[in-house]
């Protein structure tokens, strides 16, 4: 078997979409996966494909993200689940009525329109089901949802499809250089050369960093979802909240997926997480709260996905800053799903032009050099 | 839930035989035990209204089932706490049960659990098993326990295993009329059972067994060799169409069609607790890891009675008292030379009550034909996801159930996969060619049966919001 230009670490989907980027170019990858394509976060994440509310930093990404979700089929031949029906967050005071107006404005002032806000008249026209005292809502209308799994799932597909490679249930055991390449051996015993190596590891990939000698105080963290059994379809939208932690949607088939962020515990080693109720009871009351409707649901499923947090809340993009031929793209701090698509382009521009046409210093990660080592 | 202590020695859940077994051995011996179930009355499936069955002629559901109010007037007695109706939804690693009863959900802590959750039917696809009027033997033969109930018209057994016969039998007694049993335990069982029955023979079970087949047989018309089965109705089950051998297709009416293939561990809250499991080939099913006094791979949590390996009423009674005195020794209540002498009855009998049972499982392992379906048969009842599905999937490139589950939905719905599980595992293991060993089982979640979203939200608040308020 001939040997890969590119080794990339981690089979989520920011791993498969630097696979398939590349493959586009007829760069040849092989992916990594310790466990299964798709088997953490990218998996098992609420599948929200949201422009709405994101760090300034992260806004010129989001939006050159969200027009290759609207043409994702052309992408990687599979809809994945897509469907745009907007993201609002919902106001239920004056105050954070006027955050959200403020928020709007930032936004206006950094040249981005997608963002705007509603009215209690066009909220109720948006989301019927809305409790009475909610009085507006910051929207933004080409905003979705998609089925996270089966979207990594085309990612690595379409990828497969045009040459890259993928080998699950390979943990990366050690990065060495060997000559011009990285020799990066498995536990089970494999070796793998390449010139170029991308760490797309997820909750891992602070330790791969750490390998190349530039530690990341990378948290790994558990945020929970549950899931309702099906009721009659009354909510297009993804609603979340200005004031409270929520993410909220009714997918096609009529369950309907409650999550934002509250925490469960991760064990990374055991690949495991452990519900916190009490938590997923304080998301189960918002839900009251805000929904009505809901009140007489039915709860069949919680989970939790194991992923990583930057203090900062934003990833670490763009070249190692120690060593020639590395890439990062890690640490999506729960928001990640929405910028895979244009993330492996940003990766895969790094890789065979030098250069991304899309702001990225922020997500430098020289920015940690201090952090890290103080840590 | 007024009477509950705050905090237990020991939760044990389920009321069958294990469980009751173990709670009255636990109690009786000083540790405050509660033990949580979610029927409405003691016994578990086994023993269902043991108390209050309206069956009162004892030579209709049986001596054996009788038995079971022989583990009640102790258990009574013992000193244990007991809250019927309760539904537990999830135990924790840290062991905290969260539980919900008369529209209330709550976090109860406890020292030590035992799960005691039984045994359930085996998922037994074949085409038109979605049909109303197309249930599991074990379904009905809980309405004749719970309430006098027998189906009514043309009625139809279908399957394989001691259960089957059993409620044949007390359908007989119970005057009800079956109009034929089509045996579907494939002929070269008998092959591999051969071996072991003279292990068999020397069990309790022989006499009593050969003495209900006969009786069965000589008032119903059983079919033999059955090697394809399905039901057709318009908007319910109206016949049954099957094949024997390599014969031709025959068709009989029926109303009702009552379907068995052997029990298999009720894994889901051991799972979702996070227990290591196993898989069977003999039981060809998933069994929890759990080491002689039931204990799982989780520390706190042990296993007793069917949930740990089907082995009958009997062994579940005696593996239930086994698993309290281990509760009882690692709580610091008795010494190890005293949980072992003391066990030494225990597990001489459950031996006995062992003594067989390899018999059993070798002629009455279902048949390759009704483990893994064709093509157009639903396998994923709540999602309605068919075995063609599974296997496209595989072909894609899906390699296992927790991928399948995201990938097609199939075992997302409120079942949590207790109706598809079995089934799905063994149809990528045979489109994949390996053992359902590599191909895994479904991750489950807690809430392991479904809970209303007031239920949670009347949860206690978490305890940093309380700490928040408490310090404004």
């Amino acid at each position: 078997m001939s040997e890969p230009d590119v080794i990339i670490v981690g089979g989520g989907l920011h791993g498969c979409s630097t696979a398939l980027h590349l493959a586009l170019r007829g760069v040849r990858a092989l992916v990594l996966e310790k466990d299964h394509i798709g088997r953490h976060a990218s998996g098992v994440n609420a599948g929200g494909v949201r422009q709405l509310g994101r760090h300034a930093a992260e806004v010129p990404l989001s939006v050159a993200s969200m027009a290759l979700w609207h043409g994702i089929r052309d992408l990687v031949d599979d809809d994945c689940g897509f469907e745009s029906h907007g993201q609002l967050k919902v106001a239920e005071t004056e105050a954070e009525l006027d955050s959200c107006r403020e928020r709007a404005a930032q936004l206006t002032a950094l040249g981005f329109t997608h963002e705007e806000v509603v009215d209690q008249a066009e909220l109720r026209r948006l989301v019927p089901a809305i409790a009475e005292h909610c009085l507006g809502a910051l929207v933004s209308r080409r905003d979705g949802a998609a089925i996270p799994y089966r979207t990594t799932f085309a990612f690595k597909r379409k990828a497969e499809s045009l040459g890259a490679r993928f080998h699950e249930g390979a943990a990366v055991a050690r990065v060495a250089r060997s000559g011009r390449n990285w020799r990066v051996e498995t536990a089970d015993g494999a070796a793998h050369e390449a010139p170029v190596l991308v760490n797309c590891a997820g909750a891992w990939a602070d330790r791969l960093a750490a390998q190349l000698g530039e530690p990341v105080p990378l948290e790994v963290i558990a945020p929970m979802l549950m899931i309702t059994a099906r009721v009659p379809p009354f909510l297009k939208p993804v609603v979340g909240a200005t004031g409270r932690t929520l993410s909220f949607k009714q997918f096609p088939n009529g369950t309907v997926l409650i999550g934002g962020g509250l925490l469960g515990r991760a064990h990374r080693d055991e690949n495991r997480t452990d519900l916190d109720f009490a938590k997923v009871s304080t998301n189960a009351r918002t839900v009251w709260d805000l929904f009505p409707i809901m009140r007489s649901a039915t709860i069949v499923r919680s989970w939790a996905g194991i992923e990583a947090r930057m203090p900062d809340d934003i990833p670490v993009i763009g070249p190692s800053g120690t060593e020639e031929g590395v890439f990062h793209a890690f640490g999506f701090s729960a928001h990640g799903f929405q910028l895979g698509p244009i993330v492996g382009r940003i990766t895969a521009d790094l890789i065979t032009r030098g250069a991304s046409d899309l702001p990225i210093d922020a997500f430098r990660i020289q920015r940690f050099r201090h952090t890290a080592a103080a840590a | 839930m007024t009477d509950l202590k705050p905090r237990y020695d020991l939760a044990v859940i389920g009321a069958g035989p294990a469980g009751l077994a173990a709670a009255t051995l636990a109690a009786t011996r000083g540790l405050s035990t509660v033990l949580l179930d979610e029927q409405a009355a003691p016994g578990g499936q086994i023993y269902r209204a043991i108390t209050r069955s309206p069956v009162r002629n004892p030579n209709v559901l049986g001596t054996d089932y009788w038995h079971g109010a022989d583990l009640v007037g102790p258990f009574r007695d013992s000193g244990a706490d007991y809250l019927p109706g309760a539904a537990v939804w999830s135990v924790s690693r840290t062991l905290d049960i969260g539980l919900s009863r008369d529209g209330a959900a709550r976090i109860l802590p406890a020292r030590h659990v035992i799960l005691a959750t039984g045994a359930l039917e085996r998922p037994f696809p074949v085409p038109g098993w979605t049909l109303p009027g197309v249930m599991g033997a074990g379904a009905a033969q809980i309405l004749l326990k719970t309430s006098g109930l027998v189906a009514s018209g043309n009625v139809v057994m279908a399957g394989s295993g001691p259960l089957l016969w059993l409620l044949a039998w007390q359908y007989l007694r119970a005057g009800a009329r079956i109009d034929a049993i089509l045996d579907t335990t494939p002929r070269e069982n008998w092959r591999q059972a051969m071996p072991l029955l003279p292990a068999f023979a020397r069990s309790g079970y022989v006499g009593k067994g050969l003495k209900l087949l006969l009786e069965v047989r000589r008032k119903v018309k059983v079919i033999g060799n059955v090697s394809a089965l399905r039901a057709e109705g318009d908007g319910r089950v109206q016949s049954v169409v099957y094949r024997q051998g390599n014969g031709a297709e025959q068709r009989l009416p029926a109303d009702t069609l009552l379907l068995h293939h052997g029990v298999i561990p009720n894994i889901n809250l051991a799972n979702a607790t996070g227990c290591a499991q196993s898989w069977d080939e003999a039981q060809r099913c998933w069994v929890p890891d759990v080491d002689g006094w039931g204990a799982t791979s989780v520390e706190g949590v042990a296993i007793a009675g069917d949930g740990a390996g089907i082995g009958g009423a009997l062994a579940a009674e005696h593996r239930g008292r086994l698993t309290a005195l281990d509760a009882l020794h690692r709580l610091g209540a008795i010494d190890r030379a005293t949980r072992d002498r003391d066990a030494a009855p225990h597990r001489e009998a459950l031996d006995r009550a062992l003594r067989g049972r390899d018999f059993l499982d070798a002629l009455y392992r279902p048949g390759k034909d009704f483990r893994v379906p064709a093509d157009d048969t639903i396998v994923c009842r709540c999602e309605e996801v068919t075995a063609g599905q599974v296997r496209d999937a595989v072909k894609l490139g899906v390699s296992g159930p927790n991928q399948t589950k995201s990938f097609l939905r199939c075992g997302m719905g409120p079942c949590q996969g207790r109706l598809c599980g079995p089934t799905v595992v063994e149809v990528i293991a045979d489109a994949r060619g390996v053992s359902p060993a590599e191909v895994g089982y479904y991750r489950l979640r807690p809430p392991v049966k479904p809970i209303t979203l007031a239920e949670l939200a009347s949860l206690p608040k978490a305890e940093d919001e309380v700490a928040a308020v408490m310090h404004h």
